[in-house]
């Protein structure tokens, strides 16, 4: 579903070109749940905007369900990401001025592929029912990423990237949105990439491979 | 759809955005738009007066040295075949007012130059020509009896206001004029004519169409214009700022938005057309006030342009959809034009930047002094243009580089003065105050330019009119020194009435008075005696030796300074008034508020080379104690309509409120600028006081009370507000100085000398500070109640 | 008779229209009246009337062109009265109208000029006899000089009087209606003319028969009189024909002269005369009579009268038609023909 090969992206800093991805590699299959572990700075952020095609690499090849996407245009990349896609963040990214339902079903909306019920499923399971009209700053962190968390799934991906969904979240909370995550893939058949620096919870998922300075090493 | 929803949705959560949004850019709008509407309505009344009946819009034989043409050279040319016709035209005052009064030949003239009918059908030919007479006037006129005249006056659509026309036996009649003004030369003449100056040594003139009153009119058209793009100007920092700040706060939005699978064009194209929708819709709303504007301010600028230039313009206004079409059309601009900056921002958005909202409109150092550097340019322009710089066109280009300039500098200016002030101050309170102003100040300084052009246009503008305000009325005093002045029906009632009054009076001076042109333009001609009351006040500006003397032998003439700034004449140079009458000039004088060309010569040369002069106005000096006696004495002998005998304190006063009316407009759309640029600094204010928590809420863990730090806010604000005013005032006063000694010189033709009104700038001080703490004053009362939590959150979260 | 059109309100077309020629009807309010005991005299009758109304100098000249083809010229000078009297400068009551045309088989050319009195723009001296407006001139009475100019013509004839001036009705009384409307009237009816007629073809000279009419009056036609049909004939035998018809609401009005060659004249009654319209011209929607009977049976005279151009349509301020015709039947010549009303 996924391959990648032979990635390399370089970054300018201020002490010179720095090497953040060096000849790297994956192979992800659907339904499967892959934990990217390591240090900040290793790479691992690098690797999933690639992959998600916010980002270009400068040489090697990304291929999403059969498609070359480093070779894509903005336009067509954000269509990939719009209909294949999740993206969840760190930040929850939600937008302020709309309401908890209104961004759940945003990516839905602009895929143009609203499943009603399913929505509302989905809302259930991540226990926002009854939270539809609020805002996103009238809710609490665990909140918010839940309902980032919807807003990715109510369009179905094939592949979720997330980048430190719980790194603002308290351990407990963090575990309960890493569960609702881990089940709402399996359900869809979605494969899931984390990238998270903490051991514990890369243990519950199916794969993990650590990066290293721009290198992947099983662990 | 989707997309566009999300992007709008931040404007119903921030209805107060989108109302400044609207508000700014409806104000600007509606400021520009109401001048060019009155501009619009004023060139239509030109062009009117011009093109619609009359004899104006035809080429035209004039006499080789001004004056009438004499009759016989007008039927010398019909017996020889050429087709003219004669047309008697002056001024007369009806009931206070003065009237163009055009008689025409019907017989002979162009077709057009008559109406055919009125609506109603009623033109009675035989009376229009022959009997009591009548006269057709624009629509809507309303002219009070008068017993020099019993005329039957017919409305009619075409007829331009202020006109009075009627037969040329009428316009005799009433003008005590017989022989033709010019000659209207028709179009089509017979083949085989003999040569025209074979025939005649009259000169063939261009038809008037408009362009004279055009001419003179076209500075004070110019000076609304620019009041109106200053408004514009002031409006359009508004919707700058608005729109940066709603693009600042929506840039994750936007992050999101695209990582979401949202592409960077049509993101873009969403954001083109929901600023065009706010634009057509403020447009629409600044359309109407627009209108509403020019129609309340129109019945003044009617009032100034009769005052000033003589120009007639109806007092009503014509909506017209093609103007309506431009102020949406400028509003569209301008909101692109304030977008475009923040959309190159988006369009240049990289996806992965920090999703933070950066500090809006954070303009760094950098940018500070950049924006310094071009003040000073346009200064150096500013500067340049005053020094090298002629024309109307030239003054107002020295105007706006002096504005912008000083507008570019004021951040820096202000960064400066503050950093001074911190260098005076201890504390550490102090300190902070001072540190957190500084950093405020880029948010800030958008609203405070706004606020420096709009100070600084008040008190140039103020201290302008104020100096003319002052010279004129010294002049007034200086000029009206005689206690009465009586009106007759004609001259020869005049003469009686001089008759009458000579044992009882120290003096009856003729008001003899008569139009000429002198090198085509219009020129009044006086005629005076030699008499003390010239002598001890005239305001003379430059004056050769014994120049009364002079003048009284008929040796020199006398030039007002509009002339002679016009014509470029010194002491000496001559004047032809008269194809037989050249003279040198004597002395230049003073003559405010005039807009034509005016000289005097002795009474003895004004009637030897001037047919018909009117000479039914008479100057009477007295004791003033025995004004009242002598008024009862004219009128018991005299059968004088009301407004026949008015005394200096009259005269003088209807002056003054000519004055006043004069300057109404420029007062009014003063005061709506200042206005808009409150509204701007209100604006900032608010918008700022929303990322001001972060700023406060450390000094509140720290131990300041909620009280205490909105009593700084406001100050704070004051104290930049104050600055402002200190740099506007020097700018301010460098506008007078332009406007009285470049753009009024090039405008009306008169210089006058600079004052300054110190207690106007306080009160305009008092003005902006009692505005900006009711600016500042709400969002500190916002910052007074909010509650603890909220300032709590700021540690919790980063929003 | 020269019963011609002369309107106070030329300038404005429309509101002449709705009053029509019935104007020439309107009461002479303080004007004079003519007076079948007034005996005409000269040289001043020759001058202008101002205490009446209307008055006019009226020549009409039937031409033939060194080209070979036949004109005809008309001159002629209005003078209305909006006031009895006349002064001196703009003030002046007097309005005067100038109308001249020349007339081909295929061409009729017009113009028009307009004048206030008291100024010298237009006006009439008795000694030397002078008529004029603008350049047009009518100078002498038995040697005449006769100039007129438009915007694509140009005529200056020299006319000979070769008969004597002949009063028209009763010692120039001429009555127009049965309820006592009347002018004073006299002819010139026997003037040889040469000259040069400037067309934008060329120059062409021409010679031919002129006659003058004069008329004066306040009150010409009755109320119910809505225009006429006016004859000026010269037969080939040296006689002359005056005849006219005014058509009323119920009744029409004919009056006529007989003129001998050698210039002795016999005034005819109503009824005396008869013009039968025989063929029309449709002309700006109106339908105009341009061939007739006529018939004078004291006279014996039965002729067909036929417009030479039959669109010598006068398109002045108030319209009318004008022209030159041919005479056949039972006496031959030219003569010109006048209708209004139509």
């Amino acid at each position: 579903m996924l391959s990648v090969t032979d990635l390399t992206k370089t970054y300018p800093s201020t002490e010179g070109p720095v090497d953040v991805l060096r000849a790297v590699s994956l192979a992800v299959n659907g339904g499967e749940s892959v934990a990217l572990t390591g240090e900040s700075g290793s790479g691992k952020s690098t690797l999933l905007h690639l992959i998600g095609g916010l980002d270009r690499p400068d040489s090697g090849e990304i291929r999403l369900m059969g498609q070359e996407i480093s070779a894509l245009g903005d336009a067509a990349r954000a269509r990939l990401r719009r209909d294949r896609v999740g993206l969840v963040f760190q930040q929850f990214n939600l937008v302020p001025s709309l309401t908890v339902a209104q961004n759940i079903a945003l990516q839905a909306r602009l895929a143009g592929r609203v499943d009603t019920r399913w929505i509302a499923d989905l809302t259930e399971r991540l226990g926002l029912a009854g939270l539809g009209a609020r805002y996103p700053e009238q809710l609490s962190g665990g909140q918010q990423q839940r309902v980032a968390i919807g807003r990715t799934l109510a369009n179905r991906p094939a592949l979720i990237l997330a980048d430190e969904p719980t790194g603002n979240l308290d351990e407990e909370t963090g575990d309960a949105v890493l569960s609702l995550m881990l089940g709402l893939a399996q359900t869809t058949g979605a494969a899931l990439i984390m990238a998270t620096h903490s051991q514990r919870l890369a243990q519950r998922f199916s794969r993990r491979i650590h990066v290293r300075r721009g290198r992947l090493e099983a662990a | 759809m989707p997309a566009f929803l999300t992007l709008l949705s931040h404007w119903r959560r921030h209805p107060g955005q989108l109302a400044t949004l609207i508000l700014g850019l409806a104000l600007a709008t509606a400021l520009w738009s109401g001048v060019q509407a009155i501009n619009e309505e004023a060139r239509q009344s030109y062009a009117r007066a011009a093109a619609t009946l009359g004899a104006n819009g035809y080429e035209r034989l004039e006499a080789p040295g001004g004056g009438p043409v004499r009759r016989e050279d007008y039927i010398a040319l019909r017996r020889a075949g050429w087709l003219v016709s004669p047309v008697i035209r002056g001024r007369m005052d009806i009931g206070g007012e003065s009237w163009r009064v055009m008689g025409v030949e019907p017989l002979t003239a162009p077709p057009d130059t008559l109406p055919r009918t009125n609506e109603r059908g009623e033109v009675d030919p035989s009376a229009f020509l022959t009997g009591a007479g009548q006269a057709f006037v624009a629509d809507g006129t309303e002219i009070d009896p008068d017993r020099r005249i019993s005329l039957e006056f017919i409305p009619h659509p075409d007829v331009a206001p202020g006109l009075i026309l009627t037969d040329i036996a009428v316009a005799e009649r009433m003008l005590g004029q017989s022989d033709p003004t010019f000659l209207i030369l028709l179009p089509d003449q017979p083949a085989g004519l003999p040569d025209l100056a074979s025939v005649t040594d009259l000169v063939r003139v261009q038809a008037e169409s408009g362009e004279d009153l055009s001419r003179l009119t076209d500075s004070f058209h110019l000076n609304l214009t620019a009041f109106g793009f200053l408004s514009f100007a002031v409006g359009l920092f508004i919707v700058h700022a608005t729109i940066g700040l709603a693009f600042e706060q929506r840039r994750p939005v936007f992050r999101t938005l695209r990582a979401i699978g949202l592409p960077l064009s049509r993101l873009i194209t969403a954001l083109v057309v929901e600023v065009t929708l706010i634009a057509l819709l403020a447009g629409a709303i600044g359309v109407m006030l627009g209108y509403l504007v020019a129609a309340a301010l129109l019945p003044d600028v009617a009032g100034t342009l009769r005052s000033l230039y003589g120009a007639e313009i109806a007092g009503a206004l014509a909506f017209r959809p093609l103007w309506a079409g431009v102020g949406l059309g400028i509003a569209l601009v301008g909101a692109w034009l304030s977008a475009a900056q923040a959309l190159w921002k988006v369009a240049r958005m990289p996806l992965l930047a920090a999703a933070q909202p950066r500090a809006w409109a954070m303009a760094s150092a950098r940018s500070m002094r950049g924006q310094a550097v071009a003040g000073a340019a346009l200064l150096a322009v500013s500067l340049a243009t005053a020094v090298f710089g002629t024309g109307l066109v030239m003054g107002f280009l020295c105007l706006g580089a002096l504005l912008l300039g000083a507008a570019l500098l004021l951040p820096g200016a202000l960064s400066l003065a503050l950093r001074g002030i911190a260098a005076r101050l201890h504390g550490p309170l102090a300190e902070w105050v001072i540190a957190d102003t500084r950093q405020q100040l880029p948010g800030l300084s958008l609203a405070l330019m706004a606020l420096l052009l709009a100070l600084a246009a008040n008190i140039g503008v103020s201290t302008m009119v104020g100096s003319f305000r002052l010279t004129f009325l010294g002049w007034l005093d200086q000029r009206l020194v005689s206690e009465l002045y009586v009106t007759a029906a004609d001259n020869d009632e005049a003469a009686e009435i001089r008759a009458f009054l000579a044992p009882m009076t120290d003096a009856t001076l003729p008001i003899a008075q008569t139009e000429t042109r002198v090198e085509g333009r219009p020129v009044s001609v006086y005629g005076i005696v030699d008499h003390a009351t010239y002598r001890d006040h005239w305001p003379l500006l430059e004056t050769i030796p014994d120049v009364w003397e002079r003048l009284s032998q008929g040796a020199v003439v006398l030039v007002n300074e509009q002339m002679a700034r016009g014509k470029g004449l010194s002491l000496g140079d001559p004047v032809r008034l008269a194809p037989d009458l050249s003279l040198p000039v004597g002395g230049v004088y003073s003559d405010y508020g005039n807009p034509t060309g005016q000289a005097i010569v002795s009474l003895d040369l004004l009637e030897r080379h001037f047919a018909p002069i009117d000479q039914s106005r008479t100057a009477v000096r007295i004791d003033p104690e025995q004004r009242q006696t002598v008024i009862a004495a004219i009128e018991a002998a005299f059968d004088l309509p009301e407004g026949a005998v008015v005394d200096q304190e009259s005269v003088k006063r209807a002056s003054i409120r000519v004055f006043e009316q004069t300057f109404r407009v420029t007062g009014a759309l003063n005061i709506l600028t200042l206005g808009v640029a409150g509204f701007a600094l209100l604006a900032s204010l608010m918008t700022l006081s929303t990322m001001r928590l972060p700023q406060v809420a450390p000094l509140w863990a720290l131990g300041e009370t909620r009280a205490r730090l909105a009593r700084i806010e406001v100050v704070k604000t004051l104290a930049l507000v104050v600055l402002t005013w200190g740099v506007a005032l020097p700018v301010g006063l460098a506008l007078a100085w332009v406007l009285l000694a470049v753009v009024n010189v090039e405008a009306f033709g008169w210089r006058l000398p600079m004052q300054v009104f110190p207690r106007d700038w306080l009160w305009l001080l008092s003005l902006s500070m009692f505005s900006s703490t009711l600016a500042a004053g709400y969002p500190a009362l916002g910052l007074l109640r909010t509650p603890p939590s909220q300032l709590l959150k700021v540690f919790s979260n980063e929003r | 008779m020269n019963v011609r059109v002369f309107l106070v309100a030329i300038f404005w077309a429309n509101q002449a229209l709705t009053q029509g020629f019935s104007g020439l009807g309107t009461e002479a309010e303080g004007f004079a009246v003519p007076d079948p005991d007034y005996r005409i005299s000269f040289p001043q009758d020759h001058g202008p009337h101002p205490d009446f109304r209307i008055e006019w100098w009226y020549m009409t000249a039937t031409l033939q062109g060194a080209d070979g083809r036949d004109y005809g010229v008309q001159w002629t000078l209005f003078r209305s009265a909006m006031a009895p009297g006349d002064v001196e400068g703009w003030q002046s009551p007097q309005v005067w109208m100038g109308h001249a045309a020349v007339t081909s088989a295929d061409q009729h050319r017009f113009a028009e000029r307009l004048a206030r009195g008291g100024i010298g723009q237009a006006g009439v001296v008795s000694e030397p006899f002078q008529a004029f407006i603008d350049d047009w001139r009518m100078a002498g009475i038995e040697e005449m000089q006769l100039i007129a100019r438009g915007d694509d013509f140009a005529y200056d004839l020299s006319l000979s009087a070769q008969g004597p001036l002949v009063l028209q009705g009763v010692e120039g009384f001429s009555v127009k209606s049965p309820d006592g409307q009347a002018s004073h009237y006299f002819s010139l009816p026997f003037y040889e003319v040469t000259g040069t007629l400037s067309l934008p073809e060329g120059v062409v000279e021409v010679t031919g028969d002129g006659w003058l009419d004069r008329e004066w009056s306040s009150q010409p036609l009755s109320e119910d009189q809505e225009g006429w049909d006016w004859f000026s004939l010269q037969f080939d035998n040296g006689a002359r024909l005056m005849g006219f018809e005014l058509r009323g609401s119920e009744t029409d009005f004919t009056a006529a002269t007989w003129i001998d060659a050698d210039g002795i004249a016999t005034p005819f009654e109503d009824g005396d005369i008869r013009a039968t319209p025989l063929q029309t011209t449709a002309f700006e929607g109106r339908e105009i009579p341009t061939t007739w009977r006529v018939e004078l049976p004291g006279r014996n005279v039965d002729v067909t009268v036929e417009a030479l151009n039959p669109r010598a349509w006068m398109g002045v301020s108030f319209p009318y038609w004008e022209g030159p015709v041919t005479v056949s039947g039972s006496h031959s010549g030219r003569g010109y023909l006048e209708m209004t009303g139509y």
